[in-house]
């Protein structure tokens, strides 16, 4: 495929591999933030080629393991009304709230539907006026533009039967606490490409200059990872700390600002809990009032839910970068893919599930850590 | 989080008000949302999230791009062979 | 194919609890749809078990149940998987397939020309694989709580002589081969699925395997296992051979023939193509010194032409299955728990 198969080839990879081993002469930790460039770096095996000196840690951005635990049991409540139709990613379907998750909510008779865009959930309202059609509209920024077209749509098409729980959130706070958070290690990020290529760059500086971290716009096949990571290194060694932009052909610095004024239309900042770390200010975003009709929130009273966190899970920890996976006590013993303990085992892009999935791989005689 | 892979753009139209278009995946052909590239011609590519087209991939940038890293990787072929070798 | 409804059976246009309660529409059911489409002497005398004459050799006997939505899906429905599916079980097994039985669980509600379809799709799949279906039974469900039409189907065939697979005969060095293109059929109904609809030529790869595995067989003696990677796909069936071999597996990842249309359609939806179903594909694992005879006899096969070797059995890390990436690293493959999800993250 164009604008991918070019940046995916083993040779150039392995080339800048050799780059970065030949850049970095002392110990450095880097953190990238989204769980899709996680996924990517441990499905390809990235971190392998890297020298010693440079370790990666695993941010937040995995929507999916942020959203609070009272939202997935909110979901949960709404899903198993006999007039919804629940519409999701197929990214929520195994994420355990306090006892349950959708699959098991499908189970037991509600009508869940995966839909690979929130537009499609939206012509199910229109095809099923009889029926109330909830959309769990998660993400960080590169699907607000999704989320929020949904629901202006519906409003300006006079859609009544849909709404969206929204579990919005947003890259740079959420770096901000972890650079902010004592006992912080990351030195450098690689900055979550697609989320820039919506909303910019120009929240980083700030950030680069207050902390003294390189910020990296980073994409997602090997050789723009390898190539992110050389940037940092290379900045690191120099006692630099800017933003730099390596995902040129896809981020410009101003974003798209088509995406920018709809979402400012749509959404509304707020605070945020994010599942495992807490409450981040101004850290995502709600319906703006004008929108506000369409929040499930509000127009399904699920009334107060008691949320039930397992006393054994680090999801935390592990998604602000201060613990590996592996590290857990947890890790491939009570909390698997089958028995997961929190989101970040379940989500495609946690890191403990990248972790148990790919393994941390070393073959000359030695076995996988997969339990 | 962001899932979003490269598609040609290869029919352009309206739907209810909204620039709807096709784009093409290497083969595998799927309607979007264009509302957010009002300027995206069709034959142009772009990076689709979630049934939405967020952010046009510019061709000659992409090559740039490749150019600096394959010579970034000529002088890392080097030090390879120097470190096998 | 168009199936026209035979005169008695057009007072009921869909299916009703009636006919699967063994009364007259139940026999009416038989006598004007299966039996016209199956035709055999075996099934045609009625009773309820089928009489069969001795196998010349170790009786081979599969089951399998076979559940799809949508039901028709490009390249095929759940009548061909219904056949394709226990015939491929007794040809990995090394058997040649004779004769299947057919239950059929269908929904109150289900058009009587979907069932017509299915049915025709289901013998001309049969004699295409060289098999009777000589049994069968009918049982309808309350509407709600069906998907229309479920099938299970039960094979037995007769070992070919020589041959003596099995997934725990892998050695440390043993070639891994793959017939194909894997996923196509995963991705195909998929591509057809509410909500996730895209266009694309990609068809299902249902087919028989039982003369390709008879082609592999020619020489026996090398081949250790034959298994076809459906649900859960490549690494699934990878799996199994390296838990009950107890050996290492190592795979290739740019070895493995994967169409481009697979690889995009996978990319859209945040899929892994090693993950995807199959329906028309096998791996066969044989001793290191006859892997190049077993693969140029597969590509000599219309069903193997696209073969390749993708790896070998080792014995680092037993019972693990691991892909060379293609940047060269080295990372575990592993076996997907449940239904793989599309996803946005």
């Amino acid at each position: 495929m164009k604008y991918l198969d070019e940046f995916r080839g083993g040779p150039l990879a392995r080339r800048l591999a050799a780059e970065i081993r030949a850049a970095a002469t002392r110990p450095w930790t880097l953190m990238e933030v989204c769980g899709g460039q996680t996924h990517s770096i441990l499905r390809y095996g990235l971190h392998q080629l890297l020298p010693r000196e440079v370790e990666l840690v695993h941010g937040p951005g995995c929507p999916v393991c942020v959203t609070p635990l009272e939202l997935i049991d909110k979901a949960l409540a709404i899903a198993a009304r006999p007039e919804v139709i629940f519409c999701s990613f197929g990214d929520m379907l195994r994420v355990p709230g306090s006892g349950k998750d959708l699959f098991r909510v499908r189970a037991e008779g509600g009508d869940v539907r995966v839909v690979y865009s929130p537009l499609d959930a939206l012509k199910l309202a229109q095809r099923h006026p009889d029926r109330e059609v909830v959309f769990f509209g998660i993400g960080f920024e590169t699907t607000g533009p999704a989320n929020a077209m949904a629901v202006r749509l519906a409003k300006q098409q006079g859609v009544r039967n849909f709404s969206m729980l929204v579990s919005q959130v947003m890259a740079p706070p959420a770096m901000e606490a972890v650079l902010a958070a004592p006992g912080n290690r990351v030195q450098a990020f690689l900055a979550a490409g697609h989320v820039c290529a919506v909303m910019g760059c120009a929240a980083y500086p700030p950030l680069a200059q207050r902390y003294g971290v390189p910020v990296v716009v980073t994409g997602f096949e090997p050789a723009d990872l390898l190539s992110g990571i050389l940037r940092a290194v290379r900045q690191l060694e120099r006692g630099e700390a800017f933003v730099e932009n390596a995902y040129e052909r896809a981020v410009r610095w101003e974003g798209n600002p088509e995406a920018r004024r709809v979402l400012a239309e749509v959404f509304e900042v707020t605070d945020r809990s994010w599942r495992g770390i807490g409450v981040i200010p101004r850290s995502g975003w709600r319906l703006a009032a004008a929108y506000r009709e369409f929040d499930a929130e509000v127009r399904f009273d699920v009334g107060r839910l008691q949320t039930q966190e397992s006393p054994l899970c680090h999801s935390g920890a592990v998604l602000q970068g201060a613990l590996k996976p592996p590290q857990c006590p947890a890790f491939g013993r009570e909390c698997t893919p089958r028995t997961p303990l929190g989101a970040t085992m379940v989500s495609s892009e946690g890191a403990c599930a990248a972790y148990y999935r790919y393994g941390d791989f070393v073959p000359a005689g030695s076995v996988a850590a997969s339990a | 989080m962001c899932l979003a892979i490269p598609g040609r753009v290869i029919e352009i139209y309206e739907a209810s008000g909204v620039r709807m278009g096709k784009a093409d995946f290497g083969g595998v052909t799927k309607e979007i949302c264009l509302a957010y590239l009002p300027e995206l011609q069709a034959g142009e590519y772009t990076l689709v999230h979630a049934g939405f087209a967020i952010s046009r991939l510019d061709g000659e940038t992409a090559r740039e791009t490749l150019r600096t890293l394959e010579e970034l990787g000529q002088a890392g072929e080097e030090r390879d062979d120097e470190v096998s070798g | 194919m168009e199936w026209t409804c035979p005169v008695p059976l057009r007072d009921y246009p869909t299916i009703v609890m009636g006919h699967g309660a063994g009364g007259q529409l139940s026999a009416e059911l038989i006598e004007h749809l299966f039996l016209p489409a199956f035709r055999n002497p075996a099934l045609e005398a009625l009773a309820d078990a089928a009489v069969l004459p001795p196998p010349g050799g170790p009786l081979v006997f599969s089951t399998d149940a076979f559940v799809v939505r949508p039901l028709f899906f490009p390249g095929g429905s759940v009548g061909e998987l219904a056949v394709n599916g226990t015939v491929n079980d007794l040809a990995m097994a090394g058997a040649v397939p004779l004769y299947l039985s057919a239950a059929f669980i269908l929904e109150e509600g289900l058009p009587l020309e979907t069932l017509g379809r299915v049915v025709d799709r289901m013998a001309e799949a049969a004699r295409r694989a060289g098999v009777q279906i000589v049994t069968g039974d009918t049982k309808v469900v309350e509407r709600g709580h069906g998907d229309g039409c479920f099938i299970a189907t039960t094979g037995v065939g007769v070992l070919r002589k020589g041959v003596d697979l099995s997934p725990a005969a892998v050695r440390p060095g043993d070639v891994i081969l793959c017939s194909g293109y894997v996923g196509d059929h995963g991705m195909a109904v998929m591509s057809v699925r509410e909500g996730l609809e895209f266009d694309t030529p990609l068809q299902s790869d249902c087919q028989p395997l039982h003369t390709l595995a008879a082609a592999i067989l020619e020489d026996p003696g090398p081949v250790r296992v034959l298994r076809d990677p459906t649900r859960g796909g490549l690494a699934s069936a990878l799996h199994e051979i390296a838990r009950k071999s107890n050996v290492g597996l190592l795979v290739e990842e740019t070895a493995i023939p994967v169409r481009p249309e697979v690889r995009a359609a996978c990319e859209l939806l945040g899929l892994d193509p090693l993950h995807v179903a199959n329906e028309g594909k096998l791996i066969a694992v044989v001793a290191p010194e006859a892997a190049d005879a077993a693969l140029a006899r597969m590509r000599r096969h219309p069903a193997g032409e696209d073969a390749a070797i993708i790896g070998q059995a080792t014995a680092a890390h037993p019972g693990v299955v691991a892909l060379r990436t293609a940047v060269s690293a080295t990372r575990v493959l592993d076996m997907i728990f449940g239904e793989q999800l599309p996803r946005i993250c």
